[in-house]
Parts: structure tokens; C-alpha cells; sequence
């Protein structure tokens, strides 16, 4: 069993992620609309249709450059407060791993603790304030853990994954308190945050990409 | 869903379209970005003043780009805010050297894309300051005015900064005269229908036949509350009645009211709700001394309308009341 994820199998499940994003994008303007202005899935379909584009003009040259593309497209195809915090986290994640062929347990820990402080910079969001931080923060605490416990990538990655569900799940009972849903305070309760959602099938490739061929 | 459009997520490029040729006197696109300038940017010797944010809103905000108002705009998809590079290249349109005033409507994606933009353009030496407007009192209480969204109150301040900029002021100044006029501006709306996202396709929010959100954004977002319907002078009444008493607005002030279309009402019944909230003023002694009825930023067919008050001072007045001549707002000396 490998213990390292490939620029090629990153590559293969980034491509997948677009096709992920691209199914299920009825269902994230469904989440969206019930707190939001339920353009979620459309815009981040628009988005994941322009990424799967560079991804075919690229090569799977090495992890930096790889996220980097992804990271300028989403940064600048659609906007969105999506495509600001989507984008600075590829592109952080570019930047931890510049000129990388291939990522093990410990490179990514801390490509994602570098994405999770970009978007702490750029969002001002806390975690509990319902928002794609409490997939994403749950996730890489679950990863940090892993490291210490001396856990193999595979299984790491896949309670990486487990724990960006829960978290994703978790965001059903909280009261939104940022970003334009936080208007409408209590009636966001029981309704699962459609960022958190998305960021849950970004983490998801992710943590499936060791499984790419 | 019944539009007149061809693929939805063609909407705002075709929009643009039409709209760059239509008035292409005051108005041309930049080759780099989905960014809308003045035909004559960048103005010599004048502070820059740009906004953007999502489509859906016409006539902003694209129609107050011209002498006296905008300088440029970043065109985002329909209600999502433009991505960093279409501020950034704004900027650097417009820039004559004496900087770049950003105004934004305090919306998270705005914020942070206005952000990113704003990194980029002081690492080109531009310098840039930043507005917020926070009009919206239906948006959050009054001890965090602070996460109100901007709704329509940004027009006037638009129209502020674009004056003072023209007056030769510098940036802060520009700034401080926009800032002032946003904690001196109160908006609330109301929607008897919601709008549908094209590319989504489903209304934003459902209503019984009898029902209003009250407390409505300009996004379709719903409202604090679903509220039973009423006749233009008791709904005109309630909403007036919350604007007065978060600044609060007092006997003796000179204010500046604005009715506001949110795209699915027509003029007249807007002037049916103006006569409304003239008539409550007069009884307060309150002086209106502008007035605007009409569509200044909607969300697209949505039926509703906002009350608007500013309380004025000489300055304000003054920034309000000077030229201006652009595709949807001309005010002639």
C-alpha cells in the first residue's frame, strides 16, 4: 500500500470533483435556497465546468502547479465569496507544494493548514458559524491526528474524509452567524449550510484521490 | 420559469451586449476582464470611484457610470459578486494617480473579492481606501449596523463620492463624504413577489397570495418575516415608521426620501407609497428636501419597493444636488 498520493492521481480526482460538482449542483442550489439565494450550484457548476477545462490543457507536471491552475480559475472565473475562498484555498495549497511530484501525510497536513488559514484570513468566519470552516476545520484536525498517531495516508485520509461528513452534518443545527444567510438568524436552523456541502465534495476528491488509478 | 432569454448562463454577457452598444457614449468594456469603465477613464487628476457586485440589479450598477458618478464597475454574475482580477483591472483603469475609492455593499463575497483587489493594486502602487454602505435596517439590529447589507442607500452614496471626486476631493475625502452619508441613510423593503436566479431556474422564496416578506433583500433573500397584506398607506406606515426611529430621524431635519422600485411594481403604485411617507414626514416636520421615485436598484422581477430616508446637512445636500450625467441618472446644473 502507497503511502503517497500522486500529481497524477490528484489530477484524476480534481477531474472527478468537477464531475461531482457538475451532479450535484441541483442539490446545492436546493441547500442554498432554503438560506440563501440559491445560486450555489449553479455558480459552482459554472466554476468546476471552467476548471475541468484547464485540467484537460494541463499536465500533471508536479502539485504546485497543478493546484495553482485550479486555484486561478476558481479564484477568477465566477466570483462569489465561493470563488475568493475556493480560490485562495488551492491556491495556498499551491504554495505549500511547489514543485512536489507527490504528497505524503506530513506535506498534507500542512498544505491544508495553510489553506485553512487563508480562508480564516479572507473569511472572518469562527468555527460553529455555519459555514464551509466547520467542514473544513473538523477535517484537518482529524488529519493532524492522524500524523501524531503515526496512521498510514490511506486510513488518515479516510477518517480525513469521515470527519469533513460530520462536520458538513454538524452545520444542520447551527445558527448561521456570517456571510448573507446570517441575516435571517434562526430560521437557519435545520437547514444543512450549502458551502459546508460543498466543501465537504472538495474534501471528499481529496481524501479519494489515493485511490485513483 | 418564463424569461425572455436564450442559455441562462449566458445572461449577463448578452445583457452586456446590448447594453455597451446602447450607451456606448458614456461606457466601453475593458479587454481584460468583465469590467465596465467610463468611455473616458481614466478621468486626469480625479480620485477614481468603483463598485461592483452581482447583475440583477439594473439600472445599477452599470447605469451610473458616467460624469459626477462611477467611474467603472466589476460585473459579476447574476447576484454574485465579480471575481478579484475584474476589481483589480477597475482599478487600474481609473486610477489617475490620485487613488481609488472602493465601494462595496457589505456582502461577504463583495468584501472579499474588493479585498483580494484592493492587495493587488497596492502591490501595482495604487492607492486604494474602502466604503461599506449599511442601509439596510431590516438586516440586523441597530447595535451591529455594522453586518447590515447595503442596499439602495448605495446609490446615493454613489452619487456622493462621484460628486466629491469631481469637486477635486482626495481620496479620504472622498471616503469620509460616502461613509457620511451611510450612517446618515436608513432603508427597509418589503416584496410581494420573489425573482428566479435564470440560471436556477425556481423562485427564491414562496408567498401565500395574501402574504409580504417583510424586511426583504435585494437578492430575493427572504425577509424576517412572512406578514399578511396590507394597503399601500398601512405597509408604507409600518415600514417608515421603523426607518424614522433607528437613526431616529427628528422634528426639524431636512431629509432626502427615495422610493425604490425592486423591479416587479410599477411606477404608479410607487407613488402612491411616496404620497405615503411625504404626508408622515410633513406631520413630523420633517423637511424633504430631495425626493427620487422610481427603479435605482432592483433584484430582478421582484414586486416590492423600499423606503429610503437621509438626513441631510449642507455638504450632503450639496454632493447630492451637483451634476451629474450618466445612462440612468442626469442632473443637469
Amino acid at each position: 500500500m502507497t503511502d503517497t498520493i500522486s500529481t497524477i492521481q490528484m489530477k484524476s480526482a480534481l477531474e472527478e470533483l468537477c464531475d461531482t460538482i457538475e451532479k450535484e449542483k441541483e442539490y446545492l442550489s436546493e441547500l442554498d435556497g432554503a438560506i440563501g439565494d440559491g445560486d450555489h450550484g449553479v455558480n459552482m457548476a459554472k466554476c468546476f465546468r471552467e476548471v475541468k477545462k484547464k485540467l484537460a490543457e494541463i499536465p500533471a507536471d508536479d502539485m504546485g502547479s497543478l493546484f495553482k491552475s485550479v486555484g486561478m480559475v476558481v479564484l477568477n472565473s465566477v466570483g462569489g465569496a465561493m470563488g475568493a475562498l475556493y480560490g485562495t484555498f488551492f491556491l495556498r495549497m499551491s504554495q505549500e507544494s511547489v514543485d512536489k511530484q507527490e504528497l505524503n501525510l506530513d506535506d498534507m497536513v500542512h498544505n491544508l493548514q495553510a489553506a485553512e488559514k487563508g480562508i480564516l484570513d479572507i473569511g472572518q468566519a469562527k468555527l460553529g458559524d455555519k459555514t464551509l470552516l466547520d467542514t473544513l476545520s473538523p477535517a484537518i484536525r482529524s488529519l493532524e491526528k492522524s500524523e501524531k498517531g503515526g496512521r498510514l495516508l490511506p486510513e488518515a485520509l479516510a477518517a480525513f474524509g469521515q470527519a469533513a461528513k460530520e462536520g458538513m452534518e454538524s452545520t444542520t443545527d447551527m445558527l448561521a452567524k456570517t456571510g448573507r444567510a446570517s441575516r435571517l438568524g434562526e430560521r437557519t436552523i435545520g437547514h444543512q449550510d450549502p458551502g459546508a456541502t460543498s466543501c465537504y465534495f472538495i474534501l471528499r476528491s481529496i481524501a479519494s484521490s489515493i485511490k485513483a488509478q | 420559469m418564463k424569461k425572455f432569454i436564450n442559455d441562462p448562463y449566458d445572461v449577463v454577457d448578452e445583457m452586456l451586449e446590448g447594453f455597451l452598444n446602447v450607451h456606448s457614449r458614456y461606457v466601453r468594456k475593458l479587454d481584460t476582464a468583465r469590467t465596465v469603465v467610463r468611455a473616458d477613464a481614466p478621468v486626469a487628476d480625479k480620485v477614481g470611484i468603483v463598485t461592483g457586485g452581482g447583475s440583477g440589479h439594473k439600472p445599477s450598477f452599470i447605469g451610473f457610470i458616467g460624469d459626477g458618478m462611477l467611474d467603472a464597475v466589476a460585473v459579476g454574475e447574476i447576484f454574485t459578486s465579480p471575481p478579484p482580477l475584474a476589481c483589480f483591472e477597475a482599478a487600474k483603469a481609473v486610477d489617475s494617480g490620485k487613488g481609488v475609492l472602493f465601494l462595496l455593499g457589505n456582502y461577504a463575497g463583495d468584501v472579499m473579492n474588493f479585498n483580494l483587489a484592493a492587495d493587488m493594486a497596492k502591490a501595482e502602487g495604487i492607492e486604494v481606501a474602502q466604503a461599506i454602505s449599511t442601509d439596510d435596517v431590516g438586516s440586523g439590529p441597530k447595535e451591529e449596523s455594522h453586518k447590515r447589507r447595503g442596499v439602495v442607500g448605495s446609490f446615493l452614496g454613489w452619487k456622493v463620492g462621484g460628486a466629491k471626486a469631481k469637486a477635486g476631493g482626495s481620496l479620504q475625502e472622498c471616503k469620509a463624504a460616502v461613509e457620511k452619508l451611510n450612517d446618515n441613510t436608513r432603508t427597509l423593503g418589503v416584496a410581494l413577489s420573489p425573482c428566479t436566479v435564470p440560471a436556477k431556474g425556481t423562485p427564491t422564496f414562496t408567498l401565500a397570495d395574501d402574504e409580504m416578506e417583510y424586511a426583504v433583500g435585494h437578492h430575493g433573500e427572504p425577509g424576517t418575516a412572512k406578514i399578511k397584506m396590507m394597503s399601500a398607506d398601512d405597509i408604507t406606515e409600518k415600514m417608515t415608521l421603523e426607518v424614522l426611529e433607528d437613526l431616529p430621524f427628528q422634528s426639524g431635519d431636512d431629509v432626502a426620501v427615495l422610493v425604490n422600485g425592486l423591479g416587479g411594481t410599477p411606477q404608479i403604485e410607487l407613488y402612491i407609497c411616496y404620497r405615503k411617507v411625504k404626508k408622515m414626514l410633513d406631520e413630523r416636520n420633517i423637511k424633504v428636501a430631495l425626493s427620487y421615485v422610481g427603479e435605482f436598484f432592483t433584484g430582478l422581477e421582484m414586486a416590492g419597493f423600499s423606503v429610503t430616508l437621509t438626513k441631510l446637512d449642507e455638504g450632503l445636500h450639496e454632493l447630492l444636488g451637483a451634476p451629474a450625467d450618466t445612462p440612468y441618472y442626469k442632473l443637469t446644473p
